[in-house]
């Protein structure tokens, strides 16, 4: 039996008169989505090893306005900031970690005009930091010498210029880091992002899922490490429409820094 | 007679470059159509963007072989530009060559004008190789056919000719140098043109100094009417490159505008003491519209990057939606954005200043509600665009103006808004189990 994952709220942690070091926003896709949720276990029981002083806003958490914003529908999104906003500075929030790049993205960039100004990170860059100051320790053991490829999130890559800190990690692995044919700058999306997740794709010749998930196998990983749910969604797809699910998994870089750990 | 052809130059090149000062007012009085926006921020990143993306060619480079015969080009067509200026004061003066006293120094920029032009010739040879023998991809989409597609050639031969009179000219000119004609003065160093210069050995000095002289005027007066044709092509990019890597972007490319017309209206309808009957006071403003459905609607930046467009499609043949058969291509929403652009320009000069409606605009007419819900959001058109030009923006808010003001999105989108609205997710979960996961089984 393992242990049973600590997860105080901000509203608990407010009762008691004391602050966490960090707000972890959970997302949507972490709170409800299946495969999803085990991304946000696995970062929990990181954040647990490492005795981290995290909340969660659980009920009082409402969707960050992303994909309305991206959709074109700039109401709905500023009702959403303004409504997060109202919570989170009422909790004298300062620092975000999430595990999802389009939260991170809108949070550290669309939120400060609106009135919210935190500290944002995304959760690699908070495990990689983590295992710098040696608060957390692992062995490769588990990736030692296996391939994995890395998918660049648009909203962590392009949107924020964020491509080496999940590299860190796999190489901290032991792992044998490949590269698809375009990646960091020129990585190619998964066909997610701008609403597309919730849509049917417009007509063409092919999924933009398969064609990225093509240029994944093509490096003949073992491993295509995601660091965004919606990417892991599409990747996860497009290896299954290529049935390729028993040789290739896709994992988020903390569930990868999870195993390694022995969590 | 003798100061006729003086006359007759300074003539072509008021013509010439008065025309040009005329196309650049009707420019600017296009791209001020747009919305005004405010630019007074990061001055400093934003001369350092200037420098490495405009002068520096900072992102052409990340395409090699495009990238290094652009440098060619460039560097020949700026760099030659000096000559012209030696020309022009001695077309007006009847001088010849009045930059030649510097001597040495003389000899080494003529020497390295001539490399300069071989450069620019060679790039232009494979630019020509690459567009109608191999036919790259990104050279043969659907919006490349007809005019854009001659547009590109054209430019391509006129620079070629360019390239060649001024070579010609100064192999005929070191003929008569040689020959010790007098006006000829002995000045400069041929290294390219001299072997041009083999297949007039023999020719008569009268020959030689019409070879001289047509090549001179075909040069300067071919100069003028490429300086024209810029603005009726896709080829200002030589001028307005700078002022958009400039006025590109400078935050995260991540990062959406927020409306402050929305904005307004959100803390209005969160205010628990605003009175939501309240009259607005007689001299309001109109609301303001949401989004755009014409180019008016876009702002004054969207507008320059539609200018400043070359049509090199890196921004098409990097585009996920594009490369997998979608209709979107950021390349033609930005040619597409200029092309209204230039129709309500020229409504304007036709109703006297005014522009009259056309029942036409540039959402449905131009751009298809099916490009714009392509789009993944993923910015790499803007990665992509060696100046700096984000079509993402005007996807972004041609979508606002679907939604916010046609309530025209795809149903799909609109139960995702329904449900972020009700369950502040976009899926029909409740809010309050937002934490189940922490309790369900690892």
């Amino acid at each position: 039996m393992k242990e049973a994952l600590k997860v105080p709220t901000m509203a608990e942690f407010f009762a008691s008169g004391k602050h966490p070091e960090v707000l972890f926003w959970v997302g949507c896709m972490g709170s409800f989505d299946d495969r999803a949720k085990k991304v946000t276990k696995a970062f929990v029981k990181i954040l647990n090893k490492a005795g981290v002083s995290f909340a969660v806003l659980g009920a009082e958490e409402s969707c960050n306005g992303d994909p309305a914003k991206r959709a074109g529908n700039e109401f709905l999104f500023q009702m959403q900031a303004a409504t997060n906003i109202e919570v989170m500075n009422g909790y004298g929030v300062k620092k975000i970690v999430t595990a999802c790049p389009h939260c991170f993205n809108i949070i550290k960039n669309e939120y400060p005009g609106l009135g919210g100004n935190y500290e944002v990170v995304h959760h690699t860059q908070f495990i990689n930091q983590l295992l710098e100051d040696g608060r957390l320790s692992m062995e490769g053991g588990q990736y030692k010498g296996k391939r994995i490829t890395y998918h660049d999130p648009c909203y962590l890559g392009r949107g924020n210029n964020i491509y080496e800190a999940p590299r860190e990690l796999i190489q901290k692995l032991d792992a044998e880091l490949v590269e698809m044919k375009s990646c960091k700058k020129r990585g190619l999306c998964c066909g997610a992002g701008g609403a597309q997740m919730f849509k049917e794709p417009e007509k063409g010749d092919m999924d933009i899922n398969i064609k990225r998930t093509e240029e994944a196998l093509e490096t003949k990983a073992e491993i295509v490490a995601a660091a965004c749910p919606f990417c892991n969604t599409m990747m996860t797809d497009g290896v299954k429409g290529k049935d390729k699910e028993a040789s290739v998994s896709v994992m988020d870089i903390a569930e990868l820094i999870a195993n390694a750990a022995d969590l | 007679m003798g100061y006729l052809p003086n006359i007759i130059f300074l003539l072509i090149l008021i013509a010439g470059i008065g025309y040009f000062s005329k196309n650049i007012r009707r420019l600017s009085r296009n791209i001020k159509l747009g919305r005004k926006v405010d630019v007074s921020d990061h001055i400093s990143l934003r001369w350092k963007n200037m420098v490495r993306i405009a002068l520096g060619q900072g992102k052409m480079v990340v395409r090699p072989v495009a990238g290094i015969m652009h440098i060619f080009v460039y560097l020949g067509f700026v760099i030659i530009n000096i000559e012209v200026l030696e020309i022009i004061i001695d077309g007006v003066l009847g001088t010849h060559r009045i930059f030649s006293p510097l001597g040495a120094f003389y000899d080494f920029l003529i020497a390295s004008f001539e490399v300069l032009a071989l450069m620019v010739i060679v790039g232009i040879v494979v630019f020509w190789i690459r567009r109608n023998i191999l036919r790259l991809q990104r050279f043969v989409k659907p919006e490349m056919k007809g005019w854009p597609k001659l547009d590109a050639n054209l430019i391509l031969y006129f620079e070629f000719v360019l390239m060649s009179l001024f070579l010609v000219m100064n192999a005929a000119d070191a003929q008569l140098q040689h020959l010790g004609v007098p006006h000829y003065t002995r000045a400069g160093a041929f290294p390219v043109s001299q072997f041009i210069g083999h297949y007039m050995e023999g020719l008569s000095v009268a020959s030689l100094m019409t070879m001289e002289r047509a090549a001179w005027w075909l040069h300067i007066v071919g100069i003028l009417f490429f300086l024209n044709y810029l603005y009726y092509s896709k080829h200002l990019h030589i001028l307005l490159a700078f002022p958009n890597t400039f006025y590109g972007k400078v935050t995260p490319n991540g990062q959406l505008n927020n409306l402050e017309a929305v904005t307004k209206e959100v803390k209005l309808m969160m205010d628990p003491s605003a009175d939501p009957y309240a009259v607005p006071a007689g001299d309001s403003e109109p609301p303001e519209k949401f989004g755009a459905s014409d180019v008016m609607d876009l702002n004054r930046i969207q507008l320059l990057n539609a200018y400043t467009c070359t049509e090199c499609g890196r921004c098409t043949s990097e585009c996920p939606a594009n490369i997998t058969g979608k209709k979107l291509s950021p390349r033609k929403i930005m040619m597409d954005t200029r092309d209204r652009l230039e129709e309500v320009g020229k409504n304007i000069e036709k109703n006297k200043g005014q522009f009259v409606e056309d029942g036409k605009q540039l959402l449905g007419d131009y751009i298809a509600a099916e490009e714009l819900w392509a789009c993944t959001s993923c910015n790499a058109c803007v990665e992509a665009c060696p100046v700096s030009i984000d079509p993402l923006s005007i996807i972004v808010d041609m979508r606002r103006y679907l939604v916010m003001e046609q309530s025209a999105a795809p149903t799909e989108l609109n139960s995702m808004m329904g449900n972020i609205e009700n369950n502040g997710a976009p899926w029909p979960f409740n809010q309050m189990d937002r934490k189940n996961w922490a309790e369900e089984e690892n």
